[in-house]
C-alpha cells in the first residue's frame, strides 16, 4: 500500500495496524473490518469510500474512538486507543476529534450556541470561555447571527454549518465527517465540501466517510473499502481514473 | 460538566415537558402532603389528649385501701409518712367520696360529696371565688362547713349563694364557707359539680371511721414513679397483702395514651409512606421512558465527549429535581391542609419540623434512588447504537 503526505511529519496522526472488527451474528462470524492497516498524517484530506456493508462505518467508529477493534492496534496522536475504557475514549473524542454527522445531530432543545458549546462543556471550560470560543466557531462558518436560533428554525445547510462549528470549536486534531452531504441538496452539498476543503487548506486534518464516489473525489486522497478490506488507496486523480476504467 | 450545568439541564428538561413533569410530580405532591398532614393532625390529637389529662394532675397519685378489722391505714400515720418523704411528696389529702342528696328548701339534687384534708385545694391547684377552704380546725372539730362548686350554686341556690347560707347534705345542715371558682361552665358531673367537706365529717356520713382513699401529690410528674414505689413499700408493710390496696397515677394513663397515639401516627404515616413509594416508582417509570426517548441525545452527548458520570448526573439530577420540587409543593399543601383541617376539628395542629424534614429528605432520596436505575441505563448506552436510533 502506498502512503501519501509523509513529507510533513515523521509521526503519523492516525496509525491503524492490522485492525479486525468481528461480530458474532448467531453462529456466523461477520468480519466488518478484516485486517485494515492505514496511516494518515497531519494535514491530509482523506475520503474513505465504500458501499453499504463495506466496513467503512465500522472503521469510522474505530477512528472516531466510538468503538475499539476486536484485534489490532490503533495509535491516534501517539496514544494507543485500541485498549481504552469508555471514559478514556470519551476524553479522546472530546479533545482530539471533531464529528460532523449526516443528520447534523444538533440537540433540538438547545439553541445553536449551546449546541456548539457542548464539547467545551464536557471539556471543562468555563462559561465565559465557552461562549467566546463558540461564537468564534460560528463566525467561522458564517452563521454567528443565528446563535439564538433552535435547530428547527434553521435550514439544512445552516444546521450542517452549525455542526461543523461544533466540530471545530474544541480545535481538534482530526475532523471526522460521516456522510456530511447525505441530507443536503446538491448546491448546499457543494458549499459544504468547498468549506471542508478550505478547512483542510487552513491545516485541518479531515477524514470523510461517504458512499458517493463524486464526493470522495473532492478529497486529496481516497481509500476505497470493500468487504471489510481496503481495495484502493491513492490520490483523487488516480481514484477517478480507476473508477472510469471500472 | 459541573453540577450547576446539570441543574440547568434538568430545569430545561422539566420546563420542556411541563405536563409530564407535573403529572410525575403529582404523585410526590400527594404522598408528601398526606404524610405531613396525617402526622401533623395526629400530633395535634395527641397534644390535645395529653393536655386534657394534664389538667387532671399528672403529679397526683391515687391510693385506695381496703381496710380490714386487723389491718388498717391510719390517717395520722399517712400524714407522718408523707412528711418523712418530703423529697418526693408535696403533700397528701384523704379523699372520701360518696353521692348524697343535697337540699336547699325545695331544691334538691344528688351530687358527689367529697371529704378532704386542708391541703386539697393547693395540691390540686384549685381556686376559690369567695370565702375560705376547709381548715385543720374544721377537720378536728368536725365542723359542718362546705365548699361548693359553681354548678351547685346554679342548681341549688339559683345562682345566688352567699357565704353563711345553709343547705342540707343527707339531712345534716351545712354552712357554705367557700365557693370554688368556675372551671367547666358549671356543667353537671364536671369539676364544678362538687361539694367539699372536712374528711372527718365524710367518714361519719359514710358510717365508718376508716379512710379508704388518699390523694398524694408528688413534687412533679418525674417523681411520680419514685412516689409509687415508696408508697407500695409502705402500704405492703401495713397491709401485708397486695390485693388490699391499689396505687394509680395519671402517668401510666399518659404513657398508654402516648403509646397508642404513637402507634396510630406510625400506622397512618406508613400508609402515607406507601404513596411516596408509589410516587417514586412513577418517577422511575417516567425517567425510563425519558431515557428511551432521548437515546439519540445521549448518543450525541457521548460522541462529543460526555463521560458516563456526566450522563448519570444529568438524569439523576433531573429525577431528583422533579421529586424535590414535588416534595416542596407537597410540603406547602400539607402545611395548609394540616392548619385547615386542624382548625376544622378544633385542635391545635401544626406540621412538625421533623415530618417536614422527613418528607423532604424522603422525596429527594426517592428521586435519587429511583432515578439511579434509569440514569445508569442511560450512562451505559453504547454511543454508536445510541447515535443510530431515530
Amino acid at each position: 500500500m502506498m502512503e501519501l503526505g509523509n513529507e510533513e511529519n515523521n509521526a503519523p496522526l492516525i496509525d491503524l495496524i492490522n485492525i479486525f472488527k468481528i461480530y458474532q451474528m448467531g453462529t456466523t462470524e461477520v468480519r466488518a473490518n478484516d485486517g485494515i492497516s492505514l496511516t494518515i498524517y497531519d494535514g491530509e484530506f482523506v475520503a474513505i469510500v465504500g458501499k453499504s456493508g463495506s466496513g467503512k462505518s465500522t472503521i469510522m467508529n474505530i477512528i472516531g474512538a466510538l468503538d475499539i477493534p476486536t484485534e489490532g492496534k490503533y495509535i491516534l496522536k501517539g496514544q494507543d486507543v485500541s485498549k481504552m475504557k469508555s471514559d478514556q475514549l470519551a476524553t479522546i473524542r472530546n479533545k482530539t476529534i471533531g464529528f460532523i454527522f449526516q443528520q447534523y445531530n444538533l440537540l433540538p432543545r438547545q439553541n445553536l450556541l449551546e449546541n456548539v458549546e457542548l464539547p467545551l462543556l464536557y471539556g471543562g471550560y468555563g462559561a465565559k470561555e465557552r461562549k467566546q470560543l463558540a461564537m468564534e466557531a460560528l463566525a467561522r462558518v458564517g452563521i454567528e447571527d443565528k446563535w439564538k436560533n433552535y435547530p428547527n428554525q434553521l435550514s439544512g445547510g445552516q444546521q450542517q454549518r452549525g455542526s461543523i462549528a461544533r466540530a471545530l470549536v474544541g480545535k481538534p486534531s482530526l475532523i471526522l465527517a460521516d456522510e456530511p452531504t447525505g441530507a443536503l441538496d446538491s448546491k448546499t452539498s457543494r458549499e459544504v465540501l468547498e468549506f471542508l476543503k478550505q478547512l483542510n487548506e487552513e491545516g485541518n486534518t479531515i477524514v470523510l466517510i461517504t458512499h458517493d464516489p463524486t464526493v470522495a473525489a473532492k478529497a486529496n486522497r481516497v481509500v476505497k473499502m470493500h468487504d471489510g478490506k481496503i481495495v484502493f488507496d491513492g490520490t483523487a486523480r488516480e481514484y477517478k481514473e480507476q473508477e472510469a476504467a471500472g | 460538566m459541573s453540577i450547576l450545568q446539570a441543574f440547568k439541564l434538568a430545569g430545561k428538561s422539566i420546563v420542556g415537558s411541563k405536563m409530564r413533569s407535573f403529572l410525575t410530580m403529582l404523585g410526590m405532591i400527594i404522598g408528601v402532603a398526606s404524610v405531613i398532614t396525617l402526622i401533623g393532625l395526629m400530633e395535634g390529637v395527641t397534644n390535645y389528649v395529653i393536655s386534657t389529662f394534664s389538667d387532671m394532675g399528672t403529679n397526683m397519685i391515687s391510693v385506695t385501701v381496703t381496710n380490714t378489722d386487723t389491718r388498717k391505714v391510719d390517717v395520722d400515720a399517712v400524714y407522718e409518712f408523707t412528711e418523712e418523704n418530703s423529697d418526693i411528696f408535696l403533700g397528701v389529702t384523704p379523699k372520701v367520696s360518696s353521692r348524697y342528696t343535697v337540699k336547699n328548701g325545695t331544691e334538691s339534687l344528688t351530687t358527689s360529696v367529697t371529704g378532704v384534708g386542708e391541703d386539697y385545694l393547693e395540691l390540686n391547684s384549685l381556686e376559690l371565688s369567695a370565702g375560705r377552704f376547709i381548715q385543720y380546725a374544721d377537720i378536728k372539730n368536725r365542723y359542718n362547713g362546705a365548699v361548693i362548686g359553681s354548678y351547685i350554686v346554679e342548681e341549688l341556690f339559683d345562682g345566688n349563694a352567699a357565704l353563711g347560707d345553709t343547705f342540707k347534705i343527707n339531712g345534716q345542715v351545712y354552712t357554705i364557707i367557700g365557693i370554688q371558682k368556675e372551671e367547666a361552665d358549671s356543667e353537671a358531673n364536671s369539676t364544678d359539680d362538687v361539694v367539699y367537706i372536712p374528711y372527718s365529717n365524710a367518714t361519719r356520713l359514710a358510717g365508718s371511721n376508716d379512710i379508704g382513699s388518699y390523694s398524694f401529690a408528688a413534687i412533679d410528674s418525674e417523681t411520680v414513679e419514685a412516689g409509687e414505689e415508696v408508697l407500695d413499700n409502705y402500704l405492703y408493710g401495713i397491709m401485708k397483702n397486695e390485693d388490699l390496696y391499689t396505687i394509680s397515677s395519671m402517668t401510666q394513663l399518659l404513657e398508654t395514651v402516648n403509646t397508642m397515639t404513637g402507634m396510630l401516627s406510625a400506622i397512618l404515616g406508613g400508609i402515607a409512606g406507601i404513596s411516596l413509594l408509589v410516587a417514586g416508582i412513577g418517577i422511575m417509570n417516567i425517567m425510563l421512558v425519558s431515557v428511551v426517548e432521548r437515546t439519540k441525545e445521549i448518543g450525541i452527548r457521548k460522541s462529543l465527549g460526555a463521560k458516563k458520570r456526566d450522563i448519570m448526573w444529568q438524569f439523576v439530577i433531573e429525577a431528583a429535581a422533579i421529586s424535590t420540587i414535588g416534595g416542596v409543593i407537597g410540603i406547602i399543601i400539607g402545611y395548609i391542609a394540616t392548619r385547615t383541617l386542624g382548625s376544622a376539628f378544633g385542635i391545635e395542629a401544626a406540621p412538625t419540623l421533623n415530618s417536614i424534614l422527613l418528607a423532604f429528605g424522603v422525596s429527594a432520596g426517592i428521586g435519587i434512588g429511583f432515578g439511579y436505575m434509569p440514569a445508569s441505563k442511560a450512562a451505559s448506552l453504547n454511543p454508536i447504537d445510541a447515535l443510530r436510533t431515530e
